[in-house]
């Protein structure tokens, strides 16, 4: 009478998926731009707008590319570790600054540190939507050829930095 | 003096109140709507509903206020002011967020179980009722019941206390 | 003090429920009288100590006593009475203790309306609620304690989430819950039969009374949270198939599917093994219902604080309960015998189709609510599944079972004839095309869905008067007595199913004729829509016990006679600073006219938005037609206690009972 097994069978396999779900994050979006070329950009800069920024002055080399907001919390987790890391001088720190005001923004670097070699200004969000920003702070990883090799989403941890980022960079670097 | 000069600045006060007043009621307007283009507006409405707030708890970008889908709305209103068509409009957000911005899940190897399954499902289980319907049809009636096996169905049902 | 009160109640009603699951189960496999009698005092026993933690923990709510986390996190010192006691069930640990409650209401009425059962199977029903309870009890005073002390207490609380501050809160999650924990019942007798051995049309017959009572609960619940949405969320929607509508959905079509079944069984004996597995089945989808709430494995606007670890506990739960009642259909289903033999063309075949169709639909919302989850499990991408998908695959199968409603009834036990059905169903199929196709035309918009749904709602409708007529006509007696002569039963199936056709042409109407406009409006500005003018006279401040507000001020008037003032907010929750609209609705059996205040714009004005939604009443009036059609049914004669040694099972033919 095996057919009688069939809503058992049935409700293991079900199980089967919903424990694997309660480790996953039903709410993150991963990036569909990974392996794909990053988006073409040229913002003024944070710190002098009659100057731009480009994703061009970046082609050759290995960079973070992080974005970033004074009004945003998490930002605030993540800045510390992002700070050692661009005193280490491991990989260049590039930032986005979305959605903000240049006061408040520069207020908020010089209070915490700026580790950023020049911070782009996307005052209206509309690279963010390009790069497929949803939630700040979120890290790019770029390689030398302008590619996309992975997108952080949330606080930049050290566990993510030793564990994920940093392995990757050197791996991009030797490339 | 002071006297006149108050008389006259309240009589210009209420002059300028029953203008304004005036003004008000007999030129009531017709509301505007919020945006100009309605063909647009329109498009963007649909589209909406039919996408994702990603930083909502499942809301449609139609439903919800936060300010990235305030700014996506935007983003799709421009887009269809340039003529896009809502495919293109669709492409353009799936590029930057994937999938998982469509409500509409797209028809792709990995969905056809989706889209499909329940259709299958319903004509398996037509088939499968009809089948057996067909063998009951067939099959022998059950014995009746004994008289002493109808005597406890009549007690167990009956039972009071 | 009072809160340490209620903790311990949740102890020993632990301890109770752990002699309720054990002694009654053991005693009716070995015939033990003493054992199974322990059932009934333990389910008293259990219902007054889950009771007193209630009332503990009410009490905290009512005196405000925030060195109680869960009181501190869902109360404030400004929230009305009313929703400080609402809030008792306004997250998590607090809604399991009110699912705890009203599971033990159930178990205390099982234990009061079963004396004409077996003893055996009494002992076993209540054995395995006992058994549910224990899951529940062991989940709050694991990983979800209500009574958690809060040292130092807070000064204040955090507040109930705006949204919930509304009469809505105070219906929709108990009448909910009285849903779907009451299949819990059904599926107690299913166990219970499983385990006797003893599944036949008597075991039905019990059955049905609680399972008909339990689906009413979830028809009203339901519908109560489809209403709040509409009026509360200020932007005139009323069903999203989010993961947790789905969840209350799932149920209540499983059980539409199993109130039918168990109308074969009852009747015929037949498909004994099929009720059963529905049984399991309906409460099976409330409990995964539960996970899916609290795990964090789905994202909902009504998903509550989320934590893994109690993910895992539910889920251990379900694969006890769940699977070892498949376990043990698997092993038991197969020696229970065949009922009455019928034809293909039959009353019972019609019923079975039904079934067919809602379980289908079931699997199919289930199916569309866990995929993206299926898929992120195999790292195949991330999709999200709303609406759009739903609305494209439920429609097309909830079609034929409507279709089927119309047939059924008029349908003859045992055998029936296609030629003389179609013969008695021409006149209604008349009048559904013909509407179906003039009636849009007339109204100035015609789809092929509208054309659908009206030709499924008149349907429904015309073969229910054909029915009623063919039932009631010339007998020479009088009308009320023509009316009395059918069963109530008969009775609640004709109402249940014009509630559906009332339903049916709701959503219709409504999907396919609604209209709305977003405009600015200065205090004067005149907007239009649907014939009616909506003059808007400006936004007074007013304060509110917990929150400020804007209230606008929309005068509607057609043709320059005024019909009635509606008065939208735009609330600000002080305490968690929370914004939230207050939709003003003039409601009315032909439609509803509905307007939102959105933002201040420049100089005065503001951002409204205006809806026109006819006929949207008559969604919420259909279920509560289906509800009273199932509370008819359960007033049914052959149910009532006095009468029992009067009333003797009949397996006829006729179609006087349904």
């Amino acid at each position: 009478m095996k057919r009688f097994l069939l809503p058992l069978v049935v409700f293991l396999t079900v199980v089967g998926f919903l424990a694997v779900g309660l480790n996953l994050d039903p709410r993150e979006v991963p990036s569909p731009l990974v392996g794909k070329p990053a988006p073409m950009f040229s913002l003024p800069r944070l710190d002098n707008p009659e100057k731009t920024i480009s994703t061009k002055d970046m082609l050759g080399k290995v960079w973070l590319f992080n974005v970033w907001a004074s009004w945003c919390g998490a930002c605030r987790d993540e800045h510390p570790v992002l700070v050692n890391l661009s005193k280490s001088g491991a990989v260049p720190i590039y930032g986005m600054n979305y959605k903000d005001t240049r006061p408040e923004a520069q207020q908020w670097l010089e209070a915490g540190g700026n580790p950023y070699i020049a911070s782009a200004m996307d005052a209206d969000g509309r690279v963010g939507i390009d790069y497929g920003v949803y939630g700040v702070p979120e890290t790019y990883v770029i390689d030398k050829a302008g590619v996309i090799a992975y997108k952080q989403i949330g606080p930049v941890t050290e566990e993510v930095l030793r564990n994920k980022i940093l392995p990757l960079v050197k791996r991009l670097q030797t490339q | 003096m002071k006297r006149i000069f108050l008389i006259r600045l309240i009589t210009v006060f209420c002059f300028l109140l029953a203008v304004n007043t005036l003004i008000q009621t007999a030129w009531a307007k017709d509301a505007q709507p919020l945006q100009k283009d309605a063909v647009v507006e329109a498009q963007v409405q649909r589209l909406s509903e039919e996408l994702r707030c990603l930083v909502c708890q499942n809301q449609t970008l139609a439903d919800s206020h936060s300010e990235l889908a305030e700014d996506l709305r935007q983003e799709i209103r421009e887009m269809a002011a340039k003529g896009m068509s809502d495919q293109a409009i669709i492409d353009y957000l799936v590029a930057r967020y994937g999938d998982f911005v469509r409500y509409r899940p797209p028809l792709k190897a990995s969905t056809v179980l989706l889209w499909f399954g329940p259709f299958a499902l319903l004509l398996a289980g037509a088939v499968g009722l009809f089948v057996m319907l067909r063998r009951r049809e067939k099959m022998t009636v059950e014995p009746p019941l004994s008289v002493a096996e109808a005597h406890k169905v009549s007690e167990l049902l009956n039972k009071e206390s | 003090m009072i809160p340490e009160i209620g903790h311990f109640a949740l102890i020993l009603a632990l301890l109770v429920a752990f002699i309720q699951g054990s002694f009654p189960l053991i005693g009716a496999a070995r015939g033990n009288t003493v054992w199974m009698g322990l059932a009934r005092p333990a389910a008293r026993a259990q219902f007054f100590l889950i009771s007193v933690a209630f009332i503990c923990l009410a009490y905290a709510f009512a005196t405000m006593d925030y060195s109680v986390t869960y009181v501190a996190s869902n109360s404030n010192s400004k929230l009305p009475l009313q929703y400080r006691i609402a809030a008792v069930w306004g997250g998590h640990e607090g809604s399991l203790l009110l699912w705890a409650m009203i599971l033990s209401i159930w178990t205390v009425a099982v234990s009061f309306f079963s004396k004409h059962l077996p003893d055996a199977m009494r002992a076993r029903i209540l054995g395995v609620m006992g058994l549910i309870s224990i899951g529940f009890l062991l989940f709050m005073l694991t990983v979800s304690n209500p009574f958690e002390r809060l040292i130092p207490a807070a000064m204040d609380g955090r507040d109930l989430n705006p949204l919930l501050q509304d009469p809505g809160m105070v219906f929709h999650p108990p009448m909910l819950y009285m849903g779907y924990v009451g299949f819990s019942v059904a599926f107690a007798f299913a166990i219970a039969a499983l385990l006797g051995g003893e599944l036949d049309a008597a075991w039905a017959r019990w059955s049905r009374p609680w399972t008909t009572m339990a689906w009413v609960f979830l028809t009203t619940g339901i519908m109560a949270g489809s209403n709040w949405a509409y009026y509360e969320l200020g932007w005139g929607g009323w069903w999203f198939w989010d993961a947790v509508e789905n969840a209350s959905f799932m149920p209540w079509l499983v059980g539409t599917a199993l109130i039918h079944s168990l109308a074969v069984t009852e009747k015929r004996g037949s498909f004994k093994a099929w009720t059963v597995l529905l049984a399991i089945c309906a409460f099976s989808l409330s409990l995964l219902g539960t996970f899916l709430v609290r795990s964090g494995v789905l994202t909902s606007v009504h998903a509550f604080a989320t934590d893994p670890r109690r993910g895992l506990f539910i889920l251990v739960f379900l694969v006890i309960v769940i699977g070892g009642s498949l376990a043990l259909f698997a092993w038991r289903a197969p020696t229970v015998g065949r009922g009455g033999k019928f034809d293909v063309v039959s009353r019972e075949s019609f019923l079975l189709a039904n079934n067919v169709l809602l379980a289908v639909a079931a699997i199919s919302v289930l199916f569309g609510t866990l995929y993206p989850l299926f898929l992120d499990a195999l790292g195949l991408g991330k999709i999200s599944v709303g609406p759009p998908y739903f609305d494209t695959v439920f429609a097309p199968l909830m079609a034929p079972a409507l279709f089927l409603m119309g047939i059924g009834p008029i349908a003859r036990w045992k055998q029936a004839a296609l030629p003389e059905l179609a013969k008695r169903l021409r006149w209604a199929f008349g009048v559904s095309i013909a509407t179906a196709i003039v009636l849009p035309l007339l109204l100035g918009h015609w789809t092929p869905m509208i054309g659908l749904g009206l030709f499924l709602a008149f349907w429904v409708f015309g073969t229910s008067v054909s029915l009623i007529y063919q039932r009631l006509r010339g007998s020479g007696q009088s009308l009320m007595t023509r009316i009395k002569s059918p069963s109530r039963s008969w009775w609640g199936m004709v109402i249940a199913h014009l509630g559906i056709a009332v339903f049916t042409l709701g959503v219709t109407v409504v999907k396919g004729f609604e209209s709305e406009i977003a405009v600015r409006m200065q205090p004067g500005d005149v907007a239009h829509l649907a014939g009616f003018d909506f003059t808007f006279e400006g936004v007074t401040e007013i304060e509110g016990p917990n929150y400020s507000a804007s209230r606008g001020q929309i005068r509607i008037t057609k043709n320059g006679v005024e019909r009635t003032v509606l008065a939208p907010e735009k609330r600000v929750y002080t305490v968690q600073n929370m914004p939230m609209t207050e939709a003003g609705i003039s409601p009315s059996f032909i439609h509803d006219l509905y307007a939102s205040l959105g933002e201040p714009l420049d100089s005065g004005a503001w951002s409204v938005r205006i809806y026109h939604k006819p006929m949207v009443e008559w969604i919420w009036v259909g279920c509560l037609m289906m509800a009273f059609g199932g509370l008819l049914a359960l007033s049914d004669r052959r149910y009532r206690l006095k009468n029992r040694s009067k009333t003797v099972v009949q397996g006829n033919d006729a179609e006087v009972s349904a």
